[in-house]
């Protein structure tokens, strides 16, 4: 790989930061079968990263070896300059990693304003004593101060016509959309996404990109998706990684990816001998 | 036409959290308040107080224990009349063992312990789910009551196996014991079960209970935005299980004044405030005091119907009332599956619109 030990200036003139997080020499393996082979790639501050590559690739299980919640059989994981040792899932989610799902996991029971406050779970510190005082507490105080975060990121968004309306009655687009915001609620350092424009048409597709770019913009949150969709990755992401059976084939700026031999095998087939 | 929420602008967090965002229901709200403190305790009789009002103030303070635990937290649990017995068995030791500390205090006190013993039960849910959970509880349910009959120290070694409650009172009233009102149970009860709600409803909106919805919704998500099962588990077995313990107490020494773990806290209680949970509304404060008047209310309303007005046998009556309430609830839960609550709620959101169809 390039030598990048300061960041790096994006094709549209973004200064990229140094590295966030750094995979190791990845290996998972789920008894017999290798899941992920020997992978290692970096993932700068405020950068898009993105993780393409056929299905059954191993891209689902490198995102969750990144969140932490597959450990993985071999390598290390470096985050902010320390190694990452085995946590459980909550723990993770304070280092400031969040994420969205695949299949959609909201909280159909709840409203969407309570959905989205449950991501910032992690930055409030009221015990159970003080939720039962709750005027006298403070606890209401830390409650509308988090409010207030969440109302921006439902502006943000452009949800506020549906804040009260429970989860479950929302179309699939909109659902989305309310995961995305939940996991912003938390202030990540990095955001995952997998698969954020599944099952979308092209208008929800092109205001999923626009949030993804924006985002990554104003609040400057590093995030790495994996998507199917290889109109939307080359255009909006920095870097890609590209997977084929466990394998890391291609790794690089959009442009390079897309001109890499192997990753053109990989995706249009050839001949095996 | 005025039950509208168009004009009533909410410019604060705080207004727009709170607990009746319209105003006809929040004054509503006081006049109930203003009716169940002022104007019911000056008109109160034995008769109402231990048929009616009694009950269904301890039965609500039970069902919105049981209801942070199976509607919020999402955790079923069949020990409910094991914990009330813990309640009533730790409020009986307390007032003999400390005959001047006050009642008030033995009641709350006895909440913690019960809290104490839930957390205990509740261990097995960090690995078992749902009905597997529910067989679990079931063993509390057993073991408690088992427990209370075989050691004769949880009952003072009297010769009967009862328990009886000592007199008590507060600020110079009699609120147990054969000397005490029917005002002052009610009011006992009625100041119990407003700190009660209040303490559920604030624990309810905030962190904790999004928490506890959150497990209940999806447990995998949930933990990595951040929620430690384990804690979050624990803590709605804690809290569901201090007011089960208050309403035991409650149960044995305001209402009862003598009881007998195995009839008065057997396996049918646990199923009574199960049903008026689910019949109310799971994951409502208010379902829970709709289930309670459902099931305490609707017994004594056929009786008086059946034997009062027209007569019938006494015997007969109270055949017919099991199956009529027992077919109500069937009726019932095909009609509205999700309880009296969402009824409320339906009912609300078309009020709103009235006269209007859309």
């Amino acid at each position: 790989m390039n030598d990048m030990s300061d960041g790096y200036m994006t094709a549209d003139g973004r200064q990229i930061g140094g590295v966030l997080m750094e995979l190791k020499n990845i290996t998972l393996k789920f008894g017999g079968v290798t899941a992920i082979e020997n992978i290692s790639f970096d993932i700068r501050e405020g950068e898009i990263r993105a993780i393409i590559g056929p299905n059954g690739a191993g891209k689902s299980s490198m995102l969750n070896v990144i969140s932490g919640f597959y450990v993985p059989t071999e390598g290390e994981v470096w985050f902010k300059g320390y190694k990452r040792g085995p946590m459980k899932p909550y723990e993770i989610a304070r280092l400031g990693i969040a994420r969205t799902f695949q299949n959609i996991a909201l909280f159909d029971g709840m409203s969407v304003l309570d959905n989205i406050m449950t991501g910032r779970l992690t930055k409030m510190k009221k015990g159970l004593l003080a939720q039962a005082g709750w005027w006298w507490t403070g606890a209401a105080k830390e409650e509308h101060e988090n409010r207030e975060k969440v109302e921006r990121i439902i502006d943000f968004l452009e949800i506020q016509n549906i804040r009260k309306t429970p989860v479950g009655r929302l179309p699939y687009g909109l659902k989305k959309r309310v995961e995305l915001a939940r996991a912003l609620a938390a202030e990540p350092k990095i955001l995952l996404l997998d698969e954020p424009m599944a099952g979308m048409n092209v208008e929800e597709k092109e205001d999923m990109c626009r949030f993804i770019l924006d985002l990554n913009d104003e609040f400057g949150t590093t995030i790495v998706l994996i998507e199917h969709d290889m109109g939307v990755v080359m255009d909006i992401s920095d870097r890609v990684v590209v997977m084929d059976y466990g394998k890391k084939i291609g790794d690089g700026a959009p442009t390079e990816v897309r001109n890499n031999q192997a990753v053109i095998d990989a995706y249009l087939g050839v001949a095996h001998d | 036409m005025f039950y509208r929420e168009a004009g009533d602008f909410k410019t604060s967090y705080s207004e727009d959290g709170q607990t009746f965002p319209i105003k006809f229901d929040r004054l509503r709200f006081y006049a109930v308040l203003a009716v169940a403190f002022g104007v019911i305790p000056l008109f109160i009789n034995d008769y109402w107080a231990n048929a009616v009002a009694v009950p269904f103030l301890i039965y609500a303070i039970a069902a919105i224990g049981l209801n942070i635990l199976v509607g919020y937290a999402g955790q079923v649990s069949l020990g409910t009349g094991g914990f009330m017995a813990v309640g009533a068995y730790a409020v009986y030791k307390l007032m003999t063992a400390f005959p001047e500390v006050s009642i008030f205090i033995h009641v709350i006190l006895a909440g913690l312990i019960t809290a104490a013993v839930g957390v205990v039960f509740g261990l097995p849910s960090l690995r078992i789910k749902g009905f597997y959970l529910a067989v679990a509880t079931l063993a509390a349910q057993f073991f408690l009551v088992w427990l209370f009959n075989k050691v004769p120290w949880f009952y003072n070694y009297s010769a009967s196996g009862q328990i009886n409650a000592p007199e008590r009172t507060v600020f110079g009233v009699f609120v147990t014991g054969a000397q005490t009102s029917a005002m002052a149970k009610y009011m006992f009860c009625l100041v119990i079960l407003t700190l009660v709600a209040l303490v559920a409803r604030n624990l309810t909106r905030g962190t904790v209970g999004r928490k506890w919805m959150a497990i209940r919704d999806m447990d995998i998500a949930a933990e990595i935005i951040g929620v430690n099962p384990l804690t979050t588990k624990l803590t709605a077995f804690a809290v569901s299980s201090f007011f089960i313990g208050i309403a035991g107490a409650l149960f044995f020494a305001v209402y009862l004044g003598a009881a007998e773990v195995g009839e008065s806290f057997g396996i049918q209680k646990s199923f009574l405030i199960l049903f008026m949970v689910i019949i109310g509304g799971l994951g409502s404060i208010f379902g829970s005091f709709a289930g309670a008047a459902f099931l305490v209310l609707l017994p004594v309303f056929l009786k008086n119907v059946l034997v009062g007005t027209l007569g019938w046998p006494t015997d007969l009556a109270a055949h017919i009332e099991l199956m009529i309430v027992g077919g109500l609830i069937v009726v019932f839960l095909i009609a509205e599956p999700h309880g009296i609550a969402q009824l409320w709620r339906v009912a609300k959101e078309k009020l709103r619109l009235w006269p209007f169809p859309h």
